[in-house]
């Protein structure tokens, strides 16, 4: 068995897409922050790119095989954390999501456990040989991700915990998962709504209802969606030629440089510059999804379409808010929200992705 | 490493391919909805965010005496607030704020909690019309406290100690209750219009129409720029009829006695002074006026707000035995009656009292000129029952008593002239002769405001000319103001001279030693009244609480011309509380001092003119012994003025 790698087949048509993406992201992040008490924020997202580049070429050296031997140590020790969280972590806006590091970081641990989920359910259906999926493997499959999902929503972390949702789904359906499954999984679902709706937090549920209309409360927690409309719909064919006079550079769409990057880019860009962000996204998915089918093994492809279900879960949940398909959920636009763990993540996520395929003619 | 080489199936991955250009062909369609379809809606909605309409206040309009001094003015006043801009702990600097706008901290801090939930957009408003050192300590703290601002509004600077308070009015925003009003209905809530007086009646001229200023605000309401602005329109200035220099002098005569003044030109109704007293500080209202300010003015048993010179009705007392004697001449029965005062006489089985025998004395004989400047009761009991009441309701309405003057000023009131149709209108009772002989000493159903009996004295002494009174010149005002009343500018009414010289000739003697109010007596002028005293309880209850309380002395009136006929000035006190007539005739005689030492101190007439000037005289005559006669006799000449006076140098021949 040959350990033959080359740079030769590092994906570097994804790298510059995705540095393009990141760029687009910087240089919004720059002009929506500008003369607000956020500015600066692009200088401090370049360092988390330049790390996050750092890790990525790491971890694309890291065999990939390697680290699904050892997943499930990896796994129990992403239980733990949460649970740290849950006792120890420190209380921000309500939620247990972050825990304090030595020298005054912050670590907030949900978001490596969608990578390790994304290595876990890789390796629970790589070695699942069967074409068709037998209901205990079905549900085992559900449990790999139902049990930090729970945790993380104790945090309580909607928002991140939704994302672990299809990373279990790409790999069920992958793994052979078959319509009679499917469909009970959904009535289940379909009939679980009521109770689930229930069990929300109070500001949980005002962000859904205010999604579902806006205007009730445009003052209060509809405010956030009203603005980010009104900031996406001035932005026009071309832009916003108001230029300074934009809604997010007057400030009235809130902490536009997270979660509503996307709102501040649509409106100074356009739908031209909007379309254009989504053809890159959709050029990276497909590039994606073409490595997963050159992977080495049936395990290189299920991490691979992992890493796709997440980025492609984020984009449409993410612009289906800006554009009023989805309701605020608090998830980022990955590679153009502002943000260190949400960088840190896409760019290990992608060094395990360019393991994969460096080591496609490997065996 | 079995079933890890068995490839995943390329129809499902093929399969996720197009489940996301599906979910991305989703996106661009609502990307597409919103940025192109709806595009204008959100621009316009984007617009309606960032472009705020900042009214620009119109200052009101000044308001002038008639020579055009300033009495009402406008003043910048700074309204201390807090922006929400920056990202500060307010409730932080809340200590520093409170110790320079001098409030409580904690209010500051409940005000800042009260506006939490509010938009941010709005500011808080901390403080109404901050003092200049307040306003330093905004100016000087801008960077440590940033979010401390101050906007400009100008506010109506009035008189102080509430001088001329009553005429001149007040302003207020306008009320709930105001706008369902069709005078009001074009008005906007949080307008500031007049409340009362001139600020009322005038509003229309006064108010000026406010201009706006369309700025880009960012999302916590601070200016980020100018778009464009309308200018305000300032209101018009309101030039009154008003003498500032008799309107000082009325108030000063009246000092801090309870009652009224009002100073008329008889010839043409325009008022030179009118107070009220007690009065009040508008300067109060200009701001704002707390619940217990109010409640206190309002439930004041003294009616500090209210306008006495027009809307105390009060029975006129002895002044209005001038109206009684019209009558009695002009119906022919007075001129040879007389009448023997013993201090009291008897009519329809009941005794009326003299207020002569008071003094202990008794009147004696008593013709008509002598019953008026002796004031003698039973005279004129006696002409009341030989006029009738409706004889004497006839004249009395004649000269405006018992209705409105038609004074541009708002809330006047009519008072009451008894007729034997008014009993039976009001009282469904017929009106029984005895009911006349208090009328006719100015007492039992009648009450007058000052204003009315200023007027129809006025007009009596102007030998039957009843004018309309007025505040403004009417031929001043824009032509779109509508006027206050249709009532006659000016309405002449009969009088024979023979009368009207009886009538004036016996007014000029009150305020000398043989009238009823010597104290008065002016040296050198032409003055010429009449006095009153009025019961404001009867006698009886008098009698009972006879404690000293004010509030049941006898109000003191009297009405003073000068000169006696065709007079320039009429001028109507009333001294609530004064017991007797002469010491209203002496506030009376300050004003009318003060009016003739003006007019005689400026020779404007006599300097300007190219005409013939009217001149008015006073003169004793000598009686056929050959010693000064006691009476006074005035007239008018007419003298010519050269239109320049040559210089002495050129006139004289020889010198070139």
């Amino acid at each position: 068995m040959s350990r033959y790698i080359s740079f030769r087949d590092f994906d570097w048509v994804l790298f510059i897409l995705v540095l393009l993406i990141c760029g687009l992201g910087v240089m919004e992040i720059r002009s929506a922050t500008a003369h607000t008490k956020f500015a600066g924020a692009h200088i401090r997202q370049l360092y988390w790119i330049s790390g996050g580049i750092a890790c990525m070429f790491v971890m694309s050296f890291v065999n990939y095989q390697k680290l699904l031997d050892g997943v499930h140590w990896m796994y129990i020790a992403s239980i733990a954390s949460l649970m740290t969280v849950i006792i120890f972590g420190q209380k921000y806006l309500g939620a247990r999501r972050w825990i304090k590091m030595p020298g005054g970081g912050h670590f907030q641990p949900s978001e490596w456990v969608k990578l390790i989920l994304i290595l876990a359910v890789a390796k629970y259906f790589a070695d699942l040989h069967q074409r068709e999926l037998s209901w205990p493997d079905f549900i085992k499959a559900g449990a790999i991700v139902g049990v930090p999902m729970l945790l993380v929503l104790a945090q309580p972390d909607l928002g991140t915990a939704l994302t672990y949702i299809p990373i279990a789904i790409m790999g069920l359906f992958l793994g052979g998962v078959r319509l009679k499954q499917a469909l009970t999984v959904v009535v289940l679902a379909g009939l679980m709504m009521p109770l689930a709706f229930h069990v929300l937090k109070p500001y949980q549920r005002e962000r859904l209802t205010s999604f579902m209309e806006p205007e009730a409360d445009s003052q209060g927690s509809g405010y956030q969606v009203i603005q980010s409309l009104i900031a996406v719909g001035s932005g026009g064919l071309w832009g916003s030629s108001a230029g300074s006079q934009s809604q997010t550079h007057l400030a009235f769409l809130p902490v536009p440089q997270t979660d509503f990057i996307f709102a501040a880019f649509a409106e100074e860009h356009g739908f031209v510059g909007a379309l254009t962000v989504m053809l890159l996204y959709f050029i990276v998915l497909m590039r994606l999804t073409q490595n997963a089918q050159t992977a080495p093994d049936r395990a290189g492809t299920f991490v691979v379409m992992g890493v796709v279900a997440v980025l492609s879960f984020h984009i449409l949940v993410n612009v289906g808010m800006v554009v009023g398909f989805m309701p605020v959920t608090g998830i980022p636009l990955p590679l153009m929200s502002y943000g260190g763990s949400s960088v840190l993540f896409m760019f290990l996520a992608l060094g395990i992705v360019m393991n994969v395929r460096m080591r496609r003619f490997v065996n | 490493m079995f079933g890890r080489d068995e490839k995943v199936s390329p129809v499902r991955l093929t399969a996720v391919q197009y489940i996301v250009l599906a979910i991305f062909m989703i996106l661009a369609y609502g990307l597409w909805r919103l940025q192109v379809v709806q595009s204008d809606m959100y621009a316009s909605l984007a617009e309606k965010n960032r472009v705020r309409n900042v009214p620009i206040l119109a200052p009101r309009g000044k308001i002038l005496d008639r020579e055009g001094r300033m009495i009402v003015d406008n003043y910048p006043s700074f309204t201390a607030l807090l922006l929400r801009d920056s990202s500060r702990d307010l409730s932080a600097d809340a200590g520093l704020i409170a110790q320079g706008l001098h409030l409580d901290a904690k209010e500051v801090r409940d005000r800042i909690r009260h506006f939490a939930s509010m938009p941010q957009y709005q500011p808080i408003y901390l403080k109404d019309d901050i003092t200049p050192d307040e306003l330093a300590f905004v100016e000087s703290h801008r960077n440590e406290l940033p979010e401390l601002d101050t906007i400009v509004a100008h506010r109506r600077l009035y008189p102080r100690n509430g001088f001329m308070a009553h005429l001149i009015g007040y302003v207020g925003e306008v009320s709930e209750e105001m706008l369902n009003q069709p005078r009001w209905e074009f008005y906007n809530p949080g307008d500031v219009v007049g409340k009362s007086g001139v600020e009322l009646q005038y509003n229309q001229i006064l108010m000026g129409k406010n201009g706006q200023r369309r700025a880009v605000v960012n999302s916590r309401g601070r200016e980020v720029s100018r778009l464009d602005e309308t200018q305000a329109e300032p209101g018009k200035q309101l030039k009154l009829t008003v003498d500032l220099d008799l309107q000082i002098a009325a108030e000063e005569a009246l000092g801090e006695k309870n009652g009224a003044i009002v100073a008329m030109d008889p010839r043409n109704g325009e008022i030179l002074a009118m107070v009220s007293r007690p009065t009040f500080n508008p300067n109060d209202f200009a701001v704002r006026v707390s619940r217990d300010q109010w409640s206190k003015l309002v439930n004041d048993e003294d009616h500090p707000l209210l306008n006495k010179a027009i809307q105390a009705q009060l029975a006129p007392g002895s002044t209005f035995k001038i109206i009684m004697a019209t009558a009695g001449l002009q119906e022919g029965i007075a001129q040879d009656m007389h009448v023997i005062c013993n201090g009291g006489a008897t009519f329809y089985g009941r005794y009326f009292k003299c207020w002569v025998t008071a003094e202990h004395r008794a009147h004696g004989m008593v013709e008509i000129s002598k019953a008026i400047y002796q004031s003698c009761d039973v005279f004129f009991y006696t002409l009341a029952e030989k006029l009738g009441i409706d004889r004497i309701a006839k004249y009395a309405t004649m000269f405006g008593l018992g209705q409105k003057t038609g004074i541009d000023l708002p809330q006047e009131v009519t008072g009451v002239m008894p007729s034997e149709e008014w009993k039976v209108r009001n009282f469904k009772q017929k009106w029984y002769a005895g009911e006349t002989i208090s009328v006719g000493i100015g007492q039992g159903a009648v009450a007058v405001t000052p204003i009315q009996l200023a007027r129809a004295i006025g007009a009596i002494a102007s030998g039957g000319l009843l004018v309309r009174p007025h505040v403004t010149n009417p031929d001043e005002l824009p032509a779109n103001v509508i006027p206050a009343t249709d009532a006659p500018n000016r309405v002449k009414i009969p009088i024979d001279p023979k009368n009207w010289e009886i009538i004036t000739d016996a007014m000029s003697n009150v305020p000398t030693p043989l009238g009823t109010a010597g104290s008065a007596h002016l040296q050198g002028i032409d003055f010429a009244g009449k006095t009153g005293s009025a019961q404001t309880v009867s006698n009886a209850l008098k009698a009972k609480t006879a404690n000293g309380k004010s509030k049941y002395k006898d109000n003191a009136w009297f009405v003073g011309v000068t000169p006696r006929r065709d007079p320039e000035i009429v001028v109507a006190v009333l001294f609530e509380g004064g017991e007797h007539g002469q010491f209203a005739a002496r506030i009376a005689a300050q004003v009318v001092k003060a009016y003739v030492e003006k007019q005689r101190r400026q020779p404007t007439k006599v300097a300007q003119g190219n005409k013939k000037v009217e001149i008015g005289a006073v003169w004793n005559s000598a009686s056929p012994d050959g010693t000064a006669n006691d009476t006074l006799h005035g007239g008018r000449f007419l003298v010519d003025v050269p239109k320049k006076r040559l210089p002495v140098a050129v006139a004289a021949p020889g010198v070139q």
